[in-house]
C-alpha cells in the first residue's frame, strides 16, 4: 500500500514535471485524483487495511494527496501568469500613434484673454458691466468732462448716428452710467467693443475691445491705483513684472495716469519687443474727476474712485506676439486654431 | 513738438544731463518723449581741410589730384572729380572711415592709379539742404567759409551736432507747444533755476497810431489783439544760427521776417503773422466774423468759403487772414516788402477749432489756438519780435504798440488744502514741498488765505485735483506708494445672463465650434445678397452720418450676412470644413434720437462634412444644458435666407424664439460659398428667459424598465414630431424614455412612405411594470398611431 503511494507520488511528480498546460495539468489531476483517480482508489482502498496500518497509511495519502493537490495548484498559477505574459506580450501597442480626440473647437482668443482678465478682476472683487455700443453723446463724452469742440475729441475719431448720438469712442461712458444707478462702494469693470473711424491696417481697426474699470468709495486714493493695478499685472504677466505710472491726461480723470509694464520678453533690458524701452504700455488711468463724480450725482468731497481702459487686442497681441490687428476679424480657421 | 537740446540753454542750465537721462526724467514728469533724434548721428568723421595744392589728374581729363591740410599729421592726397575745387578752399574733407548720410562708407583707394586718402564732400553728400545753408551753393564741392578751423568737426559748422527731443504734448497743455514751456517743465523736473529775459529793442520814432488803426469787433472770439509796425524792412535770409533752430524743429527757413514769427511761434508759443502794409487797405485792421458765403483765398493759394461762424482779420475792403489759421495770399511777405505790421493775437480757441475743421486746415497756429493760449503772452511775444528784427538789422520798429483786449475769462482761484491733497494721492507730501513745486511752475500762493493763484498760461489748472496733479507729477508717481484698498467689500461674480453666455460657448466649442468676432457694421447690400425683401423690417437700420466706407455704413438688423462673409473668406481659404460661431448684438432702430435695442444674438453657421442635423443638435445641446424641455421645431418655408425644404422656425411657449436652416444656395453663391452651408440664429435673451435655472433633483427609481421596438410605416411627409407628440401622449407618465433608431425610404417600402423606427422605454417610480402592461401601452400606441397619423405596423 505505502509503496503503492510513493509510486503514485513520483509517478505524478514526474508527470507534473512535463505539464506546461492547464489542461495537462487537469488531466494529471483527474487521472490521480479524480472521483475515478488512482490516488483515490487508494483511498478507497483503506478500508481493507487493518485499523493498525490505516492511521499511518492514511495520514500517508493525505500527506501525498495534499502535496500533490498544492503542486498542481503552483504548476496552475505559474502556468496562468506566462499565459497572462504571453498574452500581454501580444498585446503591445504603438504608443506613439496618434491619439483619438474629440474635435473640440475653440474660444476666439480675444474672449480667452478677455477671460482671463474677467477672472483676475472678479477675484478682487469686481462684477462685470454691460452697456450700450450705440450710445448718447452725454455719455460718451459731456459727462466725462468733453465738451462739444474739446480737442481731446480729436484723438478719437467719431462715428456719428445722429447729433445726439455716436458710437462709443470708448467704454468710459459705462463709468458714468454705473454711477448714475448704483450708490459706492462701487468696483465693477465694463470690457466691450468701441468704435473709432480708423482705416483699418495691422494697427488700426475702426472696432476694437476695452475693458474699463471703475472703483468709487470713501477714501480712495491714488497709491490704492496703483496697488490695485499693480496687482492686476503681477497676476497677468507674473510676480516678477514691474510696472511704472508715467503722467498723462484723459479729460475725465485727474490725476491721470498711463501705466507700462516691464518687457515680458527681455525683462527690462529693452529689445526688439519693447523698441528698446524696456516698457510696454499697457493701460490708461486716473482718479475720477470730481466733476464726472458730481455729474453722477455723487458727491466728490464724500467720495473719490479711480478709473482704468484697458486695450483687449493690445494684450492679446503682446501675450500670443500677433502682428497684425486684422487677423483677429478675419476668422481664419486656420488662425482660431492656434489658440 | 520738437526741441533742439541746445536751446533750452537760452532759459535753463541742464549740463551734464545725457540725452537718453533727460528724455526719462521728463517723461516721469508728464511731457512724454516720443524720442531722441541726433542731427548728424549718419555723418561720422568728416572734419574741415584746407586745398594745399590742386593738380589734373595725369591719366584724367576732369579729375583733380589735391593735398590737403586736414589739421593732424601730414597733408593727406585726395582726388576730386568736382570741376569748383580750388587751391586755398576750406572744404569738409570724410577722411578714411568716414560715414555719411544714406550709409555710405569713405575708404582710402586709388582712382586711375592714384591714391587717394578720402573724400572731399558736397552740400549734397552731407545731406545738407539749402535752407539750412542759407543759399544755393555752386555746382561741386561745398565751399566753407575761410574762417572755420581746419580740423574741426563739419557737423559742428552747420549744427548738426545737435540732439533734438521730441514730445508728445497732451491736449490740456498749450504752454507745452513752446520751447520756453518745455524749459519751465525741464526746469522743474531737474530741480534748476528757470528765467526768460525781457526782450528790449529800441523805438526809432514815428507813431504807430498814425500808420494804422485796429478794432475788435466780436470781444468773444478775440479776446487780444497786440500789434506793432517795423519799417524800412530789408527782407534777406535770416542769419545761420536761427536756420538752424528752425529746421532742427521741422520748420523751413523762408526769409528774416517770415522767420522772426516762426521762431517766436516756436519760442513762445504764441503764433505771429506778418501783414505787409501796402496790402491793408485803408490801414485798417477789423477783427470781425466773416460775411456768410464770404471768400479769401489764403497764403497757400486755394479759395476758402467762409460763414459768420469763421473770425476773420479784415482791412478795410476785404477779409486778409482767417483768424489764427492762415494769413490771406494778399498781404502776405514780398521780397520787396518794406513795412509790416505784425499781429500777436489770442483767438477762442473752440472758434478757431470749428474755422479750421471746416475750411480743412490745421497750421502750426490753429492747432495751438484750439487748445487755448495765454492772452498774457501776446505782448511778450511781440517784444521778442521786435528784439529779433533789431537784432537781425531787418528793420524799425516804430514807435507805440496797439494792444487791444477783447473779452477774457477772470483768472482762477483754488483753495490750498495741502491736507486733502495727501489724502487723495495718498502721500505725505510737506507743505513745504507742495510751495517748491508751485513755485517752479510759477503757481502763486497765498499762505494767509491758503488760495492758490495758477498762471495764465495753465488753462488745465482750474480745480483742486489738477493741482494734486501738479504735485504728484514733481514729487513722482513713483515715490507714490501702492497700497491695497480698505472699505467695503464687493463680491465679483457673473450676472446670470453672463454665465449662460459662458455656457453656450463652452457647449459649442465642445462640439468642434470655433467662435468668431465679427465687425458690427456692414454694407446696406449684404441685405440684397440675403435676399431680404425691399419692404422687410430687416432693412430699418442704424445708419452711420460719417461712414470710413459703404461697406461699413450700417449697423447689422441680422448676423447671418457677418458669418455668411466669414464663412465666405474660410471657404475662399480653402479650409475644407468651418463651424463657427458668435455671440454678437444686431441693432433695431427705436425711435429717432433714441438708442436703438441692442439685442444679443447667437449665431452659428457651418459648411463641410456636415447637415442641418448638425447644427439642429448642437441647438438641442444649448437646450439641454439650459434645461430648455419645451422647444418645438416646425418646418419654415418662406425665410429668403434659407432652404424652403430644409428649414425650422424654433418656438419656445409659442415664440419665436429663432431660426436653423440650409442656407438658400442662391445666397451661398452670393456670399460666394461653393458648397452647401447651414445656419441657426437665435434670440439669446429669449433663450436666456427660457432657460431654467433652478433645477431640482428627481428619485431615482430602483424598479426595472421594459422596453418596447415600434416599427411603423407612414406618409413621407409625417414630420416624427408628429408621431412623438401621438407617441408620448399614448404612451403617457409610463413611457419614460422615446429613442428614433431609424428612418428608412426604399426597398420593401411603398412609395410616399417611409418607415420609422424607436425604441420605447417603459417604467413606473413605485413598481416592476410587468411584461404585459408594456404590450398593452405597446398596442395603445400602435392604435392611436394608426388612427392620427394612418400608421401602419411593418
Amino acid at each position: 500500500m505505502k509503496e503503492k503511494l510513493e509510486q503514485i507520488r513520483a509517478a505524478v511528480e514526474s508527470a507534473l514535471k512535463n505539464a506546461d498546460a492547464m489542461e495537462a495539468l487537469e488531466d494529471i489531476r483527474i487521472k490521480y485524483m479524480g472521483k475515478k483517480g488512482e490516488l483515490t482508489a487508494v483511498l478507497k482502498g483503506m478500508g481493507k487495511l487493518s485499523p493498525d496500518e490505516r492511521p499511518k497509511i492514511g495520514a500517508l495519502a493525505n500527506e501525498i494527496r495534499q502535496k500533490l493537490e498544492r503542486e498542481i495548484d503552483e504548476r496552475k498559477t505559474a502556468i496562468a501568469a506566462a499565459i497572462e505574459a504571453k498574452k500581454l506580450e501580444d498585446e503591445v501597442i504603438d504608443v506613439t500613434m496618434p491619439g483619438r480626440k474629440n474635435d473640440e473647437g475653440k474660444l476666439h482668443p480675444l474672449t480667452q484673454v478677455m477671460n482671463e482678465l474677467k477672472e483676475i478682476f472678479m477675484g478682487m472683487g469686481f462684477s462685470v458691466a454691460d452697456g450700450p455700443e450705440v450710445e448718447y453723446d452725454y455719455y460718451n463724452f459731456e459727462a466725462l468732462n468733453i465738451p462739444k469742440n474739446h480737442p481731446a475729441r480729436d484723438t478719437q475719431d467719431t462715428f456719428y448716428i445722429a447729433d445726439n448720438i455716436v458710437l462709443r469712442t470708448q467704454t468710459s461712458g459705462m463709468q458714468v452710467r454705473v454711477m448714475e444707478k448704483t450708490k459706492p462702494p462701487i468696483r465693477i469693470i465694463a470690457p466691450g467693443k468701441v468704435y473709432r473711424s480708423d482705416t483699418q491696417d495691422a494697427t488700426h481697426s475702426p472696432v476694437f475691445h476695452q475693458i474699463e474699470g471703475l472703483v468709487v468709495d470713501k477714501n480712495i486714493t491714488m497709491a490704492d491705483l496703483k496697488g490695485m493695478l499693480e496687482m492686476f499685472v503681477k497676476k497677468l504677466y507674473g510676480e516678477e513684472t514691474r510696472v511704472r505710472f508715467r503722467p498723462h491726461h484723459f479729460p475725465f480723470t485727474e490725476p491721470s495716469a498711463e501705466m507700462d509694464y516691464s518687457c515680458f520678453n527681455c525683462g527690462g533690458k529693452g529689445c526688439g519687443v519693447c523698441k528698446g524701452e524696456g516698457w510696454i504700455e499697457i493701460l490708461g488711468c486716473g482718479m475720477v474727476h470730481p466733476k464726472v463724480l458730481a455729474n453722477c450725482g455723487i458727491d466728490p468731497e464724500e467720495y473719490t474712485g479711480f478709473a482704468f481702459g484697458i486695450g483687449l487686442e493690445r494684450i492679446a497681441m503682446g501675450k500670443y506676439s500677433i502682428n497684425d490687428l486684422r487677423l483677429f476679424f478675419e476668422n481664419d480657421l486656420r488662425f482660431l486654431e492656434q489658440f | 513738438m520738437k526741441l533742439p537740446m541746445s536751446w533750452l540753454s537760452d532759459y535753463t542750465d541742464i549740463g551734464g544731463i545725457d540725452p537718453k537721462s533727460y528724455a526719462d526724467r521728463l517723461t516721469m514728469t508728464g511731457s512724454k518723449v516720443e524720442g531722441v533724434e541726433n542731427l548728424g548721428a549718419d555723418i561720422d568723421k568728416v572734419v574741415v581741410g584746407q586745398v594745399l595744392t590742386c593738380e589734373m589728374h595725369p591719366d584724367s581729363d576732369h579729375l583733380h589730384v589735391c593735398t590737403v591740410d586736414v589739421g593732424e599729421g601730414e597733408p593727406i592726397q585726395i582726388v576730386c572729380g568736382a570741376p569748383n575745387v580750388a587751391a586755398g578752399q576750406k572744404v569738409p574733407v570724410a577722411l578714411n572711415g568716414a560715414s555719411l548720410p544714406g550709409g555710405v562708407k569713405i575708404k582710402k583707394g586709388k582712382l586711375r592709379g592714384v591714391l587717394s586718402n578720402g573724400m572731399i564732400c558736397s552740400a549734397d553728400e552731407l545731406g545738407i539742404e539749402n535752407s539750412r545753408l542759407g543759399y544755393e551753393p555752386e555746382y561741386g564741392i561745398l565751399v566753407l567759409p575761410d574762417d572755420a578751423e581746419i580740423g574741426g568737426d563739419v557737423k559742428d559748422l552747420f549744427g548738426l551736432n545737435e540732439n533734438v527731443v521730441e514730445f508728445e504734448i497732451t491736449s490740456n497743455r498749450p504752454d507745452c507747444f513752446s520751447i520756453i514751456g518745455l524749459a519751465r517743465e525741464t526746469a522743474a523736473s531737474f530741480k534748476k533755476p528757470f528765467s526768460v529775459h525781457k526782450p528790449t529793442f529800441t523805438e526809432a520814432g514815428g507813431d504807430i497810431n498814425d500808420m494804422i488803426g485796429i478794432e475788435i469787433i466780436d470781444k468773444d472770439k478775440c479776446k487780444r489783439y497786440s500789434s506793432r509796425v517795423v519799417k524800412n524792412v530789408k527782407i534777406a535770409p535770416s542769419p545761420k544760427w536761427m536756420r538752424e533752430r528752425l529746421e532742427a524743429c521741422g520748420v523751413r527757413a523762408i526769409n528774416n521776417i517770415v522767420d522772426i514769427t516762426n521762431y517766436v511761434l516756436l519760442e513762445y508759443g504764441q503764433p505771429m503773422h506778418a501783414f505787409d502794409i501796402r496790402d491793408l487797405a485803408g490801414r485798417r485792421i477789423t477783427v470781425r466774423r466773416a460775411g456768410d458765403g464770404e471768400t479769401i483765398k489764403t497764403l497757400d493759394g486755394q479759395d476758402r468759403s467762409l460763414t459768420s461762424d469763421d473770425l476773420v482779420i479784415s482791412d478795410a475792403e476785404r477779409a486778409v487772414a482767417v483768424a489764427g489759421v492762415m494769413g490771406g495770399f494778399n498781404s502776405e511777405i514780398k521780397d520787396d516788402t518794406t513795412t509790416v505790421v505784425f499781429e500777436s493775437a489770442m483767438f477762442d480757441a473752440a472758434s478757431v477749432r470749428l474755422t479750421a475743421q471746416r475750411v480743412g486746415l490745421r497750421t502750426e497756429a490753429s492747432s495751438r489756438y484750439e487748445k487755448g493760449l495765454d492772452y498774457n503772452n501776446t505782448v511778450p511775444a511781440l517784444d521778442r519780435a521786435c528784439e529779433l528784427v533789431q537784432e537781425l538789422c531787418c528793420g524799425e520798429i516804430v514807435t507805440g504798440m496797439i494792444d487791444v483786449m477783447g473779452n477774457v475769462e477772470p483768472p482762477v482761484e483754488i483753495k490750498f488744502r495741502p491736507d486733502k491733497i495727501n489724502a487723495f494721492l495718498g502721500t505725505d507730501v510737506s507743505v513745504e514741498q507742495m510751495c517748491d513745486i508751485f513755485a517752479a511752475l510759477r503757481i502763486e500762493v497765498d499762505m494767509n488765505s491758503m488760495t492758490l493763484y495758477p498762471p495764465s498760461f495753465r488753462p488745465d489748472l482750474r480745480a483742486e485735483a489738477d493741482i494734486a496733479e501738479e504735485v504728484a507729477r514733481f514729487y513722482g508717481y513713483d515715490r507714490i506708494p501702492t497700497t491695497l484698498m480698505s472699505g467695503a467689500a464687493t463680491s465679483g461674480i457673473l450676472t446670470p445672463e453672463q454665465r449662460t453666455e459662458r455656457d453656450i460657448a463652452a457647449i459649442l466649442t465642445s462640439q468642434g465650434m470655433y467662435e468668431i468676432y465679427t465687425y458690427t457694421f456692414q454694407s446696406p447690400s449684404v441685405l440684397d445678397k440675403l435676399n431680404i425683401p425691399t419692404d422687410s423690417p430687416l432693412r430699418e437700420q442704424v445708419k452711420i452720418t460719417n461712414p470710413l466706407g459703404e461697406d461699413t455704413s450700417v449697423m447689422r438688423t441680422t448676423m447671418a450676412g457677418s458669418m455668411l462673409q466669414t464663412l465666405g473668406r474660410n471657404f475662399n481659404y480653402k479650409n475644407k470644413s468651418a463651424k463657427l460661431f458668435e455671440i454678437g448684438r444686431v441693432y433695431i432702430p427705436t425711435e429717432a434720437g433714441r438708442l436703438p435695442d441692442e439685442n444679443p444674438t447667437l449665431m452659428i453657421g457651418m459648411y463641410g462634412n456636415v447637415d442641418f442635423y448638425d447644427v439642429k443638435g448642437a441647438v438641442e445641446e444649448i437646450f439641454e444644458r439650459l434645461h430648455i424641455s419645451d422647444a418645438e421645431f416646425e418646418r419654415v418655408t418662406d425665410n429668403p435666407v434659407y432652404h424652403p425644404g430644409r428649414t425650422a422656425g424654433i418656438s419656445i411657449k409659442g415664440r419665436r424664439v429663432g431660426i436653423i436652416g440650409e442656407v438658400h444656395p442662391s445666397v451661398a453663391r452670393n456670399f460666394e460659398i461653393g458648397t452647401k452651408a447651414y445656419m441657426g440664429e437665435l434670440d439669446f435673451t429669449a433663450i436666456f428667459k427660457a432657460a431654467k435655472h433652478d433645477v431640482k433633483y428627481r428619485q431615482l427609481t430602483r424598479f426595472p424598465s421594459v422596453t418596447r421596438d415600434f416599427s411603423i410605416v407612414v406618409d413621407k411627409m409625417t414630420p416624427v414630431a408628429a408621431i412623438e407628440k401621438v407617441m408620448k401622449k399614448a404612451g403617457g407618465k409610463l413611457l419614460s424614455k422615446l429613442e428614433l433608431s431609424d428612418v428608412y425610404t426604399g426597398k420593401q417600402i411603398p412609395s410616399g412612405k417611409k418607415s420609422v423606427m424607436y425604441k420605447a422605454e417603459f417604467k413606473a417610480p413605485d413598481r416592476s411594470l410587468t411584461g404585459e402592461e408594456a404590450d398593452n401601452l405597446h398596442a395603445k400606441i400602435v392604435k392611436n398611431l394608426g388612427r392620427e397619423l394612418n400608421a401602419e405596423l411593418r
